[in-house]
């Protein structure tokens, strides 16, 4: 089982300590504040035709087109409408091809959490129908447990995790 | 007081690189032979500015080969050595080789020193070697010349007379340094002439007035008093006269050195009362050949690396909305100071005025980049010139759409494929006189080169009526490289598609014009990393065309704006051929599903936008209350369904891939006046997601 354990030192190599965290649902998620560019309240955005359900359109980021995907859609949970609590979290994603900038919609923001390094454990393997390819690490805050999400990985438009279940295929 | 030269050198390099341009052009036009003294004259004056700049910062190796460069050219420029194809060859060459050692020298690189010196050696040669011939030439015509001169006259000095401009002064040339370089060469004379001078009251302290009586005696080469008034020739009245010995009158005699200049020295003319005064000052040549400098300077531009010239007038827009800017941005800490509620409209007013100017601002910032490409096409009339005489065909280049405006980026990245593409047009399209006239096409041949903005494209084309491409020896080619089976099932255009494979080449004989096949899939490559696409038509014995489709990432566009349901999209304008409302009976459906309606003699399918797209509710549902408004893409008509048409509006292209992806029928996106977001249709891409989707199956069976 080194797998898993790689997985973490990478995490812990690219990510910093400190994590926005934000909620969906019962469930509280984090993302590497570092990757943050901006945090806004849920606008209207421009639809995109013929693109996944979780795509929720583009919207004008200072004069770029940045698209908007649903965070509840993208992980396959129940769809929830919005509301004045709604935000879009815009995020910096790396690829092979460069940086892109995407925004994802979440319920809401709730902290920035800090942690430690050796407070974060590994995603336990669920069996089948969940992904975690998604989660780099559970972090442990007090009371709660925190997904820390690879935002890459989340949001390079799916071609990454394709081609990932391709080759495990 | 010390002045880093340091850091004029960027200047120096950028402005070498121009003249090296100009030259380059400025050597492609000369036609052997005859001399054109414009077009010598600015050869020689970038040659000169890039020796006196390199000398200046101290790049003595340049200084010293473009020396030669100069030494040969002036030689040209004054007649003494006839203009050949071999000596322009040589220029050239040397062109690059200075091109090289430019660039050596700004990137601190290492210069090439052999080539350096094999090229000097070349020049060196043309200089020395050859001109025994030329010599004799100049002997013989010198011969033919004096029985009718009487024996050899020799100017014993020189009248001048030099009138500088009004603006001379104005130009940094100063008239007493030239009075006293001109005392350097010999024993000067000088009567100044003030009668010009104004009273105290008009007078201009920067304008000159005065004018001068030159008499230099001495033995001194005209072409000594020529260089001393090289700067300041176009700024001054100049007259240039022998002082002949024993009272000769000036006026009736051939000097020597200028025999050669005559145009028919071998022509034993006695010249009567020929002038042999050369004016050089023509104001109105002046002002002609400055515009065309002017220009040369500006497409030379284009190829320099890091630097863009941009029009005044878009720097001084760029001025004014940053003046605005701050105008507003005043208003606002203003306002803030001590803001109360009631002042809440005002500061809306002043966001909005924020927003608007910044976004103007950011507008105005993209359009520097964007050139004509005419830039990139002023290039091709030489090119066809050139190789048509050398092919010995007749070809006709025809260039529209040159304003089309194109990112900086591809205008760098587009010239070296369109050349390779001219060229192909050129050595394997065309046909010889002979061969056009035998299958009944005029003996001349034509290539057009056009670009545009189409279906959210920069399409640019180069058609040509030549013989198309041969499909039997491409196959047989492509077969015979193991490109393809023997047993292939390819349809015509995917065998013409071959030709961008990787070593392929068709010409019967590598030519040095084309045909050493490392051409089209360079060519290919090159577009495709600019993010476009290049296509083929070949129609036998009619001609092909090659048709370069370019994402449009940073180019101003004309659109108009449509709306489905509470949905905003723009339509490029250059794809729109009209808009109408259709009647009922106007529209026939095919088997029971495909729609088409009847537009003068045409039946057009009809693509409903929000099926396309998937958009709900659309607020016209039946094709009489919305519009249908008519696009042509790919060469297809189609009827486009759209609930209303809103504005036309110029918009900046935005690019969906930067933080997207690809969207089929959908070309970018732009930024409305409300700061949300519309998406540009992609009209071609439309039209083939609608074939995909079955949704045009009508258009098919028209068709």
């Amino acid at each position: 089982m080194n797998e898993p354990q790689a997985k973490i030192e990478a995490a812990l190599e690219s990510q910093g300590d400190e994590y926005l965290t934000f909620r969906l649902g019962e469930e509280d998620y984090g993302v590497d504040i570092l990757r943050v560019q901006e945090i806004r309240g849920w606008e209207a955005a421009t639809r995109i035709p013929n693109s996944p359900e979780y795509v929720k359109g583009v919207v004008n980021m200072r004069g770029s087109i940045v698209p908007i995907f649903d965070m509840r859609q993208r992980l396959g949970m129940e769809v929830r409408p919005y509301n004045k609590n709604t935000v879009v979290i815009v995020l910096r994603v790396k690829n092979d091809r460069g940086e892109r900038n995407m925004g994802v919609v979440v319920d809401e923001v709730s902290d920035v959490l800090s942690t430690q390094r050796d407070r974060i454990r590994n995603t336990p393997e669920f069996g089948g129908g969940i992904a975690t390819d998604y989660i780099s690490g559970l972090a442990d805050a007090d009371d709660k447990m925190i997904m820390l999400l690879d935002v890459d990985k989340l949001l390079n438009q799916g071609q990454q995790t394709e081609s990932e279940n391709e080759d495990a295929a | 007081m010390s002045i880093d030269m340091a850091q004029f050198h960027q200047v120096f390099f950028e402005e070498s690189f121009e003249g090296l341009d100009i030259m380059e052009s400025g050597l492609l036009n000369m036609d052997p032979g005859t001399v054109d003294d414009e077009e010598i004259n600015s050869i020689f004056r970038a040659a000169h500015s890039i020796k006196g700049g390199s000398g200046t910062f101290g790049f003595n190796d340049i200084s010293s080969f473009t020396h030669i460069m100069e030494t040969l050219l002036d030689e040209m420029r004054d007649g003494r050595r006839p203009v050949t194809p071999e000596a322009v060859d040589v220029l050239l060459r040397s062109v690059d080789v200075l091109r090289d050692m430019l660039a050596a020298t700004s990137d601190d690189g290492e210069v090439d020193e052999e080539r350096v010196q094999e090229q000097k050696a070349e020049l060196e040669q043309i200089l020395n070697g050859k001109s025994g011939e030329v010599a004799t030439d100049v002997a013989a015509a010198d011969a033919t010349a004096q029985p009718v001169e009487g024996a050899e006259i020799k100017p014993i000095g020189w009248h001048i007379v030099f009138r500088p401009l009004p603006h001379m002064l104005r130009t940094g040339n100063d008239p007493l340094r030239i009075i006293r370089e001109l005392a350097e060469l010999g024993d000067l004379k000088s009567e100044g002439d003030i009668s010009a001078l104004p009273a105290l009251s008009s007078y201009e302290p920067e304008d000159s007035y005065l004018s001068w009586d030159l008499h230099l005696h001495g033995d001194v080469e005209k072409q000594a008093i020529d260089d001393i008034f090289d700067w300041v020739e176009d700024d001054c009245e100049l007259i240039i006269m022998p002082i002949l010995p024993e009272g000769e009158p000036e006026v009736a005699t051939v000097s020597a050195t200028a025999a050669p200049a005559a145009s028919e020295p071998e022509a034993p003319v006695v010249q009567a009362a020929p002038p042999p005064v050369e004016r050089r000052s023509k104001k109105d040549r002046r002002s002609s050949k400055d515009r065309r400098t002017n220009n040369r300077r500006q497409s030379g531009g284009s190829s320099g690396g890091g630097s863009i010239r941009v029009e005044i007038s878009k720097i001084d827009a760029l001025i004014n909305m940053v003046g605005e800017l701050v105008i507003t941005q005043s208003m606002l800490s203003m306002l803030g100071e001590d803001f109360e509620m009631d002042r809440l409209e005002r500061l809306n007013d002043g966001l909005a005025q924020l927003e608007r100017h910044t976004r103007e601002l950011q507008e105005s910032v993209m359009q520097v980049r964007m050139l004509p490409i005419s830039f990139t096409f002023s290039r091709f009339p030489r090119l066809v010139h050139d190789l048509s005489s050398k092919l010995g065909k007749k070809i006709e280049l025809k260039m529209t759409g040159e304003n089309t405006e194109v990112d900086k980026t591809v205008i760098e990245k587009i010239g070296d494929p369109l050349v390779h593409l001219v060229r192909n047009s050129l050595d394997h399209g065309i046909e010889m006189p002979e061969e056009r006239l035998a299958a009944g096409k005029p003996e001349t041949g034509t290539i057009n080169l056009s670009a545009s903005h189409k279906g959210g494209n920069i399409v640019i084309e180069i058609r040509d009526d030549g013989q198309g491409l041969n499909r039997d020896k491409i196959e047989e080619k492509a077969i015979e490289k193991e490109i393809i089976d023997e047993d292939h099932n390819l349809t015509d255009q995917q065998i013409y598609e071959l030709i961008f494979a990787a070593g392929f080449s068709t010409a019967d004989v590598v030519s040095d014009v084309s045909g050493r096949g490392v051409g089209m899939d360079v060519v290919r490559r090159n577009i495709n990393e600019l993010g476009g696409n290049i296509e083929i038509e070949s129609d036998p014995g009619k001609g092909s065309a090659i048709i370069i489709r370019l994402p449009l990432t940073l180019a101003i566009l004309d659109g108009q704006t449509v709306t489905v349901a509470d949905e905003t999209y723009i339509v490029p304008l250059v794809s729109i051929i009209e808009s109408i409302q259709v009647k009922a009976d106007q529209i026939n459906r095919v088997a029971g599903k495909g729609e088409t309606f009847k537009l003068r003699d045409e039946f057009l399918p009809i693509l409903r936008l929000h099926k396309l797209f998937g958009i709900e509710n659309p607020n016209a549902s039946s094709l009489e209350e919305g519009l249908l408004v008519v696009v042509e893409g790919d060469g297809r008509h189609c009827g486009l369904f759209v609930d209303d048409l809103l504005g036309q509006q110029q918009v900046v292209i935005k690019s969906l891939e930067a933080n997207y992806q690809r969207v089929d029928g959908i070309s970018g996106a732009t930024i409305l006046g409300d700061g949300s977001v519309a998406l540009i249709l992609d009209i071609p891409g439309l039209l083939r997601l609608a074939s995909e989707t079955g949704a045009d199956s009508a258009a098919k069976q028209t068709a």
